[in-house]
């Protein structure tokens, strides 16, 4: 089936439809190591490149960490590339990670996310990306498989943008969105290399014979140290507005885009908002439109880029709320809470008139569902917290 | 701000990088038996600093950058590198 701007339209999970996304943005060097649930995208591309869909070259590497720093030397080389994995598989990459970073070189990879150890699960999580949130890269949340292509061909426009320069993950719950199949429509090429004109054609610094660079060099004294540490951050605060212009990019050529850093979803004239970042995004739309036909002035706000924080948009967007539901699917262990959470109450002192009640509920580990039901607890409690009632600042749902 | 390079990441041009002396590190020194060196090249090959330099009939070491490790003398088939302790 074709759409009328001509794309495929074509039933794919998440992991295929992240591979469509890396073909169509044309990568000159892939290397993938297989761990559950990413597997079948490093697959997939094997199969685009051994029928001859994709000019790349496809390095076998012996492991995570091989697999990120064989991009290295290719990224440094000029090329564009791409890796995948999961929980150990990225923690086994952390030193290539901050590397990766440290060195600005605009490497995209895809994280089926999954349950980090211990306890050990092969199980679907946020806690294997969220732990990587310091590492200096840039972090996209998927919704949905489409927004997981669409997110794949932002990522190099953004990570190779010439203002910009900084490796970028796509993430997506593992099992949920890697192996749920969703009507995805492939775009077409030429849309999508309009798209990625603008850096396919950018020239960046590069590993080359006629003019010898090095790059990672010791760096003395500390004070170049600071500069290039202060160029990094300097980086990802100019990240949120290009993330927003890219987003309007995108809707011009596709003709629907994501809001750039964040979704606001019938959030306008709400006193209560929940917060969710990725699969569970879906579920909790619909008993949104539920309790909106119920009478009840609920929004929804999806973060799309964790790293760096969305902190201007959703000062924006949450100033003058009631109440304020926070979802994680991963935890922050010092905190006794959720990371999405913890990084929220930062902006309270922000926000005006008045400083709304901000609430954390625990849900989804270990694979486990967030249901409708859930979700209704969620906004259940948070309207009662908006309503003056004394509740607790973070629940365990499953617990509770 | 005040800024000491153009460079976003750190990269440099490799006419301008600053120039470790890796030798100020040596604690011992290989020295080479000229009239045992078959000039074979295994010093020049197995060197991990690369600081090995073809001489008129041997192999020798540059100074400047040798770290004093003593893999050169250790591969030598000939046994004609000797370390000596660097004093003072």
């Amino acid at each position: 089936m074709e759409t009328k701007e001509g794309r495929q339209v074509r039933v794919l999970e998440g992991n295929l439809a992240a591979a469509y996304g890396v073909l169509l943005s044309k990568p000159d060097v892939i290397s993938c190591f297989p761990i559950t649930p990413q597997s079948s995208l490093g697959e997939a591309l094997s199969r685009f490149v051994a029928d001859g869909l994709l000019d790349a070259e496809m390095v076998e590497p012996e492991g995570e960490n091989s697999a990120l720093s064989i991009l290295i030397g290719a990224s440094v080389a000029g090329g564009r590339t791409f890796t995948s994995t999961s929980s150990q598989g990225l923690s086994f990459m952390y030193d290539a990670y901050l590397f990766t970073a440290g060195n600005r070189l605009p490497i995209v990879m895809a994280i089926a996310m999954r349950e980090q150890v211990a306890p050990h699960g092969v199980i679907a999580g946020q806690q294997d990306a969220i732990l990587m949130k310091d590492g200096g890269w840039i972090q996209f949340y998927a919704e949905s498989c489409q927004e997981i292509l669409d997110s794949m061909i932002m990522a190099y426009r953004l990570a190779e943008d010439p203002e910009i320069l900084l490796p970028v993950n796509v993430c997506y719950e593992g099992f949920y969105l890697s192996y749920q199949s969703q009507r995805v429509e492939i775009p077409t090429q030429h849309e999508v290399d309009r798209f990625l004109a603008p850096v396919t054609k950018s020239e960046r610094l590069r590993l080359c014979l006629e003019n010898p660079m090095v790059f990672s060099s010791y760096t003395v004294p500390g004070e170049l140290y600071t500069e290039y540490r202060y160029k990094h951050c300097a980086a990802l605060q100019r990240t949120r507005e290009k993330c927003d212009q890219i987003d309007k990019e995108f809707e011009e050529i596709f003709g629907y885009g994501y809001g750039g850093q964040i979704e606001e979803y019938r959030t306008e004239d709400a006193d209560v908002v929940i917060v969710t970042m990725g699969s569970c995004t879906g579920t909790a739309k619909v008993v949104i439109d539920k309790k909106r036909d119920q009478g009840l002035k609920v929004g929804l706000i999806k973060i799309r880029m964790f790293r760096p924080f969305p902190v201007e948009r959703l000062v924006e967007v949450l100033n003058g709320k009631k109440a304020i539901g926070v979802i994680d699917r991963n935890v922050f262990y010092a905190g006794f809470c959720g990371h999405v959470f913890f990084e929220m109450k930062t902006l309270l002192n922000e926000l005006e008139p008045h400083v709304p009640v901000l609430l954390n509920f625990i849900a989804g580990l270990g694979g486990s569902d967030i249901t409708p039901q859930l979700v209704e607890r969620v906004i259940n409690t948070t309207c009662s917290a908006a309503d003056g009632k004394k509740v607790k600042q973070v629940t365990w749902l499953s617990l509770e | 701000m005040r800024f000491r390079t153009d460079y976003e990441a750190p990269w440099a041009n490799c006419k301008e990088r600053i120039d470790a002396k890796t030798g100020e590190w040596r604690f011992q020194r290989p020295v080479t038996k000229v009239g045992k060196c078959r000039e074979c090249g295994w010093c020049y090959i197995y060197c991990p600093s690369g600081c090995r330099e073809v001489k008129e009939g041997y192999f020798s070491a540059n100074l400047d950058y040798c770290k004093g490790c003593g893999v050169c003398a250790r591969v030598c088939p000939g046994k004609a590198i000797m370390l000596v302790r660097e004093e003072g």
